[in-house]
């Protein structure tokens, strides 16, 4: 009895038919995928992203190159050196991160006692040139200052659950 | 019109019927080639609806907003072209580049006997099935000669995997054709398709299922497609017997056959089983309604629908293993389709059903 049943189900491709209307009704089923560059799937404000260096609000740098960040750096990523600035404060004179080296761990921002290092929600970016993966101290900067509203608001919105 | 006119007069009386024949084969061609060429969208759109994915649909036609991807074809073919053509340092350089139009040649030529309409067909010869039985079987030649002057053990497996496998397949899709030949007592396409005359019940799929069934089934393996599509296993010999070709040789001579072939078994199936250019409401609706009538327009759907049914199957099934091919190649297939022409063989004596 269980061979003919199961002869049955051979030639008439009972098996193949139950495989095939599971995916037409995969082809009528909506689609997940989103467009792209149009639709962009949500994004934690703790994303981390591009690196920026803040400043106070007064335009004073926060970073005081305490090296916390270059220590705590796993991929040692991240360069610096420091001076006396003409103010009498400590500050860097150089704050390099290789971007190639750099594995987004957002540890700097942890181990940062004022907030300066920080990683954002900039996921889209790119190099051209051999030499741009260096982010100098420059380049942080201008990125902290051009995002700091949106830097601000994501902190403010992580904050109370740090 | 006039201008057109007096051009068509200045033409000497005995060239005009060879310049129509040429416009006809041009332009029979060019809409194979157009099929092909939005065959490959569709299967990249169909398949990649099954996987819940949405498909190419970047590239428009003129830049319209409606049907995004439309143009993905023609923008393949462009990069193709452009491509770097690669003749390997150890290949066979005659065969290597000849190989290609082995496999291109008949699957294009097999469309001069392919009845469109009850009254457009290049060729009404009335060996019309022998001939497309020889043509497709010339293709195999090319699978190997590409495999073989491609000197890469890679494409000289595939070459013999696909060459075995066609072998196997084609007598069981001989064995299904020689059902239909007895059922209409003809060769000539057009006489079985009007052989097959009188609503969807009478057309062979319902006498020949298992002929029909067995018909498909080979056509897929025939063609080299998924699941049966071991000569170009990429997970075991990267691209099979096409891995040395490249660029516009690719293209033009390898995809292209393949897509025409597949274009062309679902014509054949939908000639020798779905009725051809018959239209499956007859019988259903007043005989003078449009939709009743036989038209292009019904064949083109069912190759549509066989299509379809392709890529379906391609989305759904994984490779089979190779000796288990050639098990259902030479141990189900073969017997099934001798069973029922032996079936059928009785009924054309007690002269039961259509052929009666």
């Amino acid at each position: 009895m269980m061979n003919v049943r199961s002869l049955f189900r051979t030639f008439f491709l009972t098996e193949l038919l139950v495989g095939m209307s599971v995916t037409l009704r995969q082809f009528f089923a909506p689609k997940v995928t989103l467009n792209y560059p149009e639709e962009k799937a949500p994004q934690s404000p703790r994303f981390r992203g591009l690196h920026a260096l803040r400043r106070y609000p007064n335009g004073q740098e926060r970073c005081i190159a305490c090296k916390l960040c270059e220590a705590v750096c796993p991929a040692q990523a991240i360069t610096i050196d420091s001076d006396v600035a003409e103010d009498g404060t400590r500050r860097t004179t150089r704050y390099d991160i290789d971007l190639f080296k750099c594995i987004y761990c957002g540890f700097c921002e942890e181990a940062c006692p004022v907030d300066a290092i920080v990683e954002t929600r900039i996921h889209e970016y790119h190099m051209e040139n051999r030499g741009e993966n260096i982010m100098t101290k420059d380049k942080l900067l201008a990125i902290g200052e051009r995002y700091e509203a949106m830097i601000a608001a994501d902190k403010a919105a992580d904050a109370p659950y740090r | 019109m006039d201008t057109i006119n007096g051009i068509w007069g200045a033409v000497p009386a005995n060239l005009q019927p060879l310049l129509l024949t040429t416009l006809a084969v041009v332009g029979v061609m060019l809409a194979v080639i157009m099929a092909v060429a939005f065959t490959t969208l569709a299967e990249r759109k169909v398949i990649g609806y099954m996987q819940l994915r949405r498909g190419p649909n970047r590239i428009s036609l003129f830049g319209l907003p409606v049907l995004r991807g439309l143009a993905q074809p023609f923008a393949d073919v462009i990069k193709l072209l452009m491509k770097e053509f690669v003749i390997p340092a150890n290949a066979d350089r005659k065969l290597f580049l000849l190989a290609p139009l082995i496999v291109l040649v008949p699957a294009l030529t097999a469309w001069a006997v392919i009845p469109f309409s009850p009254e457009f067909v290049l060729a009404d010869i009335n060996a019309g099935l022998l001939f497309i039985l020889a043509l497709t079987s010339l293709g195999v030649y090319g699978v190997i000669l590409a495999g073989w002057a491609a000197n890469s053990k890679y494409a000289f497996l595939g070459a013999m995997r696909s060459a075995a496998q066609m072998v196997a397949y084609e007598l069981a899709m001989g064995f299904a054709i020689v059902g239909v030949l007895m059922a209409a007592g003809s060769l000539n396409l057009g006489d079985i398709v009007r052989a097959q005359e009188g609503g969807p019940l009478s057309w062979y799929w319902s006498w020949l299922l298992p002929l029909f069934v067995v018909y498909f089934i080979a056509g897929v393996a025939e063609t080299n497609r998924a699941p049966f599509d071991v000569a170009e296993g990429e997970s075991e010999i990267v691209a099979g017997f096409h891995v040395e070709y490249s660029g516009a040789a690719f293209a033009t001579l390898f995809a292209l056959p393949e897509y025409a072939n597949m274009i062309l078994i679902s014509a054949l199936a939908s000639i020798m089983f779905l009725g051809g250019w018959l239209s499956p409401l007859q019988g259903y609706l007043p005989a003078d309604s449009f939709l009743a009538q036989p038209s292009f327009f019904w064949l083109f759907l069912k190759i549509g629908g066989f299509i379809f049914v392709y890529l379906w199957i391609r989305a759904t099934f994984p490779r089979y293993r190779y000796d288990q091919i050639m098990r259902l190649g030479w141990k189900v297939l073969i017997p099934v389709t001798l069973v029922w022409l032996a079936v059928e063989g009785v009924m054309v004596w007690l002269r039961i059903g259509p052929w009666a």
